[in-house]
């Protein structure tokens, strides 16, 4: 049971937290990856692990993503808790043999004998401006690859429990966390990320959806950044006589299925967004349970507000018109209300 | 080197220099008081190449338009020595329609066909692609050669292994350039690398490989020389590892906590501008009056780059449904 506290922390705060506590509660977990020791993580989910943890446990890797990724899996597999970071979700492509073919598969392929608990944590999200390589949220990706966990944090109180947990995991967990969440000063950042979180540890199960806000009229499915995006659409129809649901999945693997089904039960409309790209992603996964599980109850099409099928472009009016936009979000409830 | 080049490669570092010096400017703008990656008229990430303009000029010089050459998130020396469009370049770069990509791309994502030029923001993307235009300029029979551009962190990619092994067995036209910087973010080469020159690897794939020292652009268009004559030839491909500095962050806004106290101090008492510059002064292959004229040209060569820039438009929104495939029959190039 958590003490009383009223300490609130940012979501770059609660990550290194976590894992400082993992850390000392387990001689096994240790971190690697680029510029996560003396630097503190580029986004500062290591900030000052080094200092107390030393460069035994806290390393700093070559750019050699194959390498130390299909390390991981195998120091995993003979009993470390490595925790990978990979700065930024985009560069997963140049390791992802050791992710989908090994790391993936092997306890399945082994017949259940053998496995690798360890987290692979990573940047995600657009909004600055970074370009297609350096924005992407591609969750989708590797929630597809049967053997993966995936976590996807919207809060600096969920972005603690879920990394313990996900230490904890004796799976392969990637961990993604947004960058516009992380209350990092030099990036837009979302102060509805900045929550209470208490001092110690504590972990939230994989596969419990969260429901963010109460309603009747509409469900809105989502994860990550866009939880916030949701809910401040679901205040302004309030406004408008709308009474919206905010369901934030917390994680795509394992899938809360009946927090989705019983919410959809209740508003019998559905609104799915998602940071991600349109097609054969997140979206459409949580639209299909809903057809095949739920059509009797849904008393209008569903709506998916995703990222097109484009990559993410530069220039900041292109970059804005792609990214699921509270007004869009906005215009799906109202069609699906009015429909 | 006759003087004719020297006076040319030195007016292109100068311009490179101001190129740099007055994006950091124009980077800050409208990101005080509270700095913000993602605020004024040039946003995103942005990393700077001030200090190593002797490596793209001196390996530049030699190529022609035809060459092509990929680079690395630290793309603008390189994208200025090859002769890529520096109006739509800087336009890019402020993300408006007349920039290469029509705003798409971003200060990472340059892409200049015409001179045969493009870039990645991911490290050690760029020497498979430079291999595939050898293998492309090969077939056909050209002359044309290939340079990859990249830095000492990128050599510990696979791809810079595999491209070399491939370069040396299928005897490519292609030169990989290692830009030895000292750091790939905050990590530094010794804590990276298990070699202390990356040219010492080329002794595994067979093929030459040489490092040349404090950032010297007379030693790196030597070396330039003969191993772009070398793949020209059609006698296969090389490596050259140089020695370079940084002047700026990693990125703009890098705190640069991880540089050893005066690090920073000594590469810029040791800039290769004004090392140069004495030389040809020395030589008698500058005068100040020129030195002078040739200052006024690059600061107005980027006035109006930049001028161009903030005068074209932005992009419509609607335009980020664009360009995702080609057309057939409309093929680039
Ligand atoms: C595959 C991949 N891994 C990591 C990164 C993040 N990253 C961007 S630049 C950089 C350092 C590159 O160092 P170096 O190759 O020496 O080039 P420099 O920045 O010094 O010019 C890193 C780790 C990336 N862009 N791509
Ligand atoms: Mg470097």
């Amino acid at each position: 049971m958590a003490t009383e506290t009223s300490r609130k922390l940012t979501m770059a705060r609660a990550i290194s937290e976590a894992i400082d506590l993992e850390m000392a509660a387990d001689s096994r977990v240790f971190v690697m990856g680029e510029d996560v020791g003396p630097y503190g993580g580029i986004f500062g989910s290591t900030t000052g692990l080094f200092t107390k943890y030393g460069p035994n446990r806290v390393i700093d890797t070559p750019i050699s993503e194959s390498a130390f990724i299909g390390a991981a899996a195998g120091a995993a597999a003979e009993g470390l808790r490595p925790i990978v970071e990979l700065m930024f979700v985009d560069f997963f492509g140049v390791a992802m043999d050791q992710i989908y073919n090994h790391l993936a598969k092997n306890h399945y392929m082994s017949g259940g004998s053998v496995s690798h608990p360890l987290v692979l944590m990573t940047a995600m999200g657009a909004g600055y401006n970074d370009a297609a390589q350096h924005s992407q949220t591609l969750y989708g990706l590797f929630a597809h690859v049967p053997g993966l966990k995936v976590v996807v944090p919207s809060n600096a109180y969920d972005a603690k429990g879920l990394m313990i947990q996900s230490i904890r995991d004796p799976n392969p967990v990637m961990y993604f966390f947004h960058k516009g969440l992380l209350g990092l000063g030099w990036m837009p950042s979302d102060d509805r990320a900045v929550v209470t979180v208490p001092e110690e540890s504590y972990t939230i199960p994989l596969g419990r959806a969260n429901i963010v806000r109460d309603g009747t009229d509409v469900t809105i499915v989502t994860i990550g950044a866009m939880v916030h995006r949701a809910v401040e659409a679901a205040e302004i129809a309030a406004v408008k006589g709308i009474s919206v649901e905010v369901v934030d999945l917390r994680t795509l693997v394992p899938l809360d299925t009946g927090t989705i089904l019983s919410s959809l039960k209740k508003t019998h409309r559905l609104v799915i967004v998602d940071e991600d790209y349109l097609s054969f992603g997140m979206s459409g996964e949580i639209a299909a349970i809903a057809a095949e599980q739920a059509l009797e109850y849904l008393e209008a099409p569903v709506r998916r507000v995703a990222v097109p099928n484009v990559p993410i472009p530069y220039s900041r009016p292109l970059e804005q018109a792609v990214i699921p936009s509270t007004p869009r979000i906005l215009d799906a409830v109202t069609y699906v209300t009015e429909f | 080197m006759d003087s004719k080049q020297a006076v040319f490669m030195y007016e292109q570092m100068l311009l490179i220099r101001r190129y740099e010096d007055q994006m950091a400017q124009i980077y800050t703008e409208g990101k005080s008081p509270l700095f913000s990656i993602a605020a004024g008229p040039v946003p995103g990430e942005m990393h700077l190449a001030a200090g190593q303009e002797p490596v793209a000029v001196g390996i530049g010089i030699h190529l022609r338009n035809d060459d092509a050459v990929t680079a690395p998130h630290r793309p603008h020396h390189i994208a200025i020595a090859k002769g890529v469009d520096l109006n739509r370049m800087t336009a890019e770069i402020f993300g408006r329609v007349d920039g290469l990509s029509h705003g798409k791309g971003g200060h990472m994502h340059l892409f200049d066909p015409q001179v045969h030029f493009s870039c990645s923001g991911i490290v050690g993307a760029g020497f498979p692609p430079a291999l595939g235009a050898a293998l492309a300029m090969k077939r056909q029979g050209s002359d044309r050669v290939a340079v990859a551009f990249a830095g000492e962190g990128a050599a510990n990619q696979g791809t810079f292994h595999e491209s070399l092994n491939l370069a040396s067995l299928w005897k490519l036209p292609v030169v990989f350039i290692i830009e030895d910087n000292h750091y790939a973010i905050s990590v530094p080469k010794s804590e990276s690398t298990a070699v202390s020159r990356n040219s010492e690897r080329a002794a595994a794939y067979n093929i030459p490989g040489v490092y040349i020292r404090d950032n010297d652009v007379v030693a790196i268009y030597e070396a330039g020389k003969e191993a772009i004559d070398r793949a020209r030839r059609g006698d296969g491909p090389s490596l050259i590892e140089i020695e370079t500095t940084r002047l700026y962050g990693h990125f703009q806004g890098d705190a640069e906590a991880y540089l050893a106290q005066g690090e920073k101090d000594e590469w810029r008492h040791h800039d290769p501008i004004p090392r140069f510059r004495d030389l040809l002064l020395a030589n008698g292959w500058l005068d100040s009056a020129t030195d002078q004229d040739i200052q006024t040209r690059v600061n107005a060569r980027v006035d109006e780059a930049v001028g161009f820039a903030r005068k074209s438009p932005e992009p419509m929104p609607e335009d980020a449904l664009t360009d995702v495939f080609a057309e057939t029959g409309k093929e680039a190039i």
